[in-house]
């Protein structure tokens, strides 16, 4: 029988910590942020099938960056905690803030007793019902969380883009503007990102009883005044993209 | 009941009802040992569908009854079931009003999971299943549930019927169908009046006149009550979704009857 090496628990947590931060920095960030119907989120994302932004309930969106199968994992958790709630009880009574604090507790149990911490960092945004009480949490990969004011920013490098979100930021401002200062923030200045390899919805308080609604490509579009992909021309991208994954050595799940 | 996290291949995948048995909660139980009809369970009674050219009708009355007496005078029958279906119940209000809850979330939760709605026949068959479960309910104390399921098929672009036995054979009807205790004379009464290529008016028109025939034959289905200003809940689901017609219209079509009826003279 071979004895473990010693580490200090300081030095483990570390170097888990040090694990997810760098996982989570490689895929592409999120961002997400107030507007005079509710709540907009939009994610850099190549992919056509794999979703960043999901619903999770009548009022609540769920939005993940990181290791993909993870957060799809605690994506369905939640929906089916919402659900059971609304089920058992009413509709009514599916708050965010339980969500929040249930996904803090299993990322931060996986965190301390697992060898591999989750490699994800999620959002769980709840539209209220005045702009007043719309709530954006914000979960890290150790199981932290805060509850950020009017914008968050999620995954690799996030300052420099909370930052140019939050020069342009406007209380109140419409969805157009926090689409077109929202994509800007994600490219930054040195990038224009197109309609194609964005990913966005909203929570919006006049959608209806469900009120989370996908913008869609040509919506984004009209809103970013760039012409929509043609479906050639998405072909050949998407065959451009599976031949550079055919290349890549190591199956690489970051999304 | 908090939902922990699942191992992978463990989960209950888009199965409602399948992960509130794995929470130690069985939504469809079946009752144990011996028992009789009760007559004082809740019943509601009439609900139709006809189909027209854009969709589907589906309308019902809105009394519900304890033997002989009226205990609800303002009962829905007619419920979304999601953007593009409905379901109308009749039968034990109790064992009914949860069937619909539990065929609302489990369609929810399918879409959500999947990122994807279910087919029309798919969300068909899945009452169907919640129609056979309760069957023992059925047999025992006689807590039947006799449901509509209507709905706009997105992918045939076309309005379907779908009815139901007690024990949960399934069929789909091509034009119409009726259900509950007065669904005898609303059917006679759509029968004669039901054409291929009917629009919306007509067809509105058809399903509130074989709930007022309803009415005027079986005592637990509720007229008009005009002096409450209640009227039969009549909903429409299109290619737009599902819809209620504006209670202002359908009062006023009854309204329109009474006044033809009146003049012909209370002829029966």
């Amino acid at each position: 029988m071979s004895m473990p090496f010693y580490v200090a628990p300081e030095q483990l947590m570390r170097d888990k910590a040090d694990y997810a931060r760098k996982n989570i920095a490689r895929g592409r960030p999120l961002v997400a942020t107030l507007y005079d119907d509710g709540i907009l989120i939009t994610a850099e994302n190549t992919s056509r099938t794999l979703k960043k932004i999901s619903e999770i309930y009548d009022r609540i969106a769920f939005a993940g960056v990181g290791k993909a199968s993870e957060f799809d994992a605690l994506r369905q958790n939640g929906i089916s905690n919402a659900e059971v709630t609304g089920y058992t009880y009413s509709r009514e009574d599916v708050e965010a803030r339980s969500l929040a604090n249930q996904y803090a507790q299993i990322i931060g149990r996986v965190f301390t007793h697992e060898m591999k911490p989750f490699e994800v960092e999620i959002l769980v945004a709840e539209l209220g019902h005045t702009a007043e009480e719309d709530r954006l949490f914000h979960i890290f990969y150790d199981g932290d969380w805060s509850d950020d004011e009017d914008i968050a920013v999620l995954g690799g490098d996030p300052d420099p883009i909370a930052e140019r979100l939050r020069s342009s930021f406007k209380k109140g401002w419409k969805l157009e503007e926090a689409v077109k200062a929202s994509v800007s923030a994600l490219a930054g200045p040195d990038r224009t990102l197109t309609p194609d390899v964005i990913e966005a919805a909203v929570l919006g308080r006049s959608v209806g009883r469900r009120a989370f609604r996908r913008l869609e490509e040509a919506e984004l579009a009209k809103i970013l005044g760039t012409p929509a992909a043609t479906p050639a021309k998405r072909a050949a991208k998407a065959s451009r993209a599976s031949e550079k994954a055919a290349e890549a050595e190591s199956a690489d799940e970051s999304n | 009941m908090t939902v922990p996290l699942f191992p992978p291949g463990e989960g209950p995948g888009t199965d409602f009802v399948g992960l509130l048995r794995k929470l130690g909660h069985d939504p469809l139980p079946q009752p144990a040992g011996q028992g009789r009809t009760a007559a004082e369970v809740t019943h509601g009674t009439t609900v139709v569908a006809l189909r027209y050219t854009e969709g589907v009708v589906m309308a019902g009355d809105r009394r519900a009854t304890q033997a002989n007496t009226i205990a609800n005078r303002k009962m829905d029958k007619v419920f979304p079931v999601d953007r593009f279906s409905a379901v109308s119940i009749a039968g034990a209000a109790g064992p009914a009003q949860e069937m619909v809850r539990l065929f609302q979330t489990n369609v929810d939760y399918y879409e959500k999971i999947q990122g994807r709605a279910l087919s029309l026949e798919g969300k068909a068959n899945q009452l169907a299943q919640m129609v056979r479960s309760n069957m023992g309910a059925g047999m025992q104390f006689g807590l039947w549930v006799v449901p509509i399921f209507a709905g706009y098929d997105t992918r045939r672009q076309v309005g379907r019927i779908f009815t139901y036995d007690m024990t949960g054979s399934r069929t789909e009807e091509t034009d119409f169908d009726t259900s509950g205790s007065g669904g005898r004379d609303a059917r006679t009464t759509i029968k004669l009046g039901w054409r291929e290529g009917m629009v919306r008016d007509d067809a509105v028109e058809l399903a509130i006149q074989s709930l007022y025939e309803a009415a005027d034959e079986d005592t637990a289905t509720g007229g008009p009550d005009v002096v409450r200003g209640i009227y039969p809940m009549v909903a429409l689901v299109t290619a737009q979704g599902y819809q209620a017609v504006d209670e202002a219209e359908v009062a006023e079509r009854f309204r329109a009857i009474i006044e033809r009826k009146s003049a012909e003279g209370h002829r029966p």
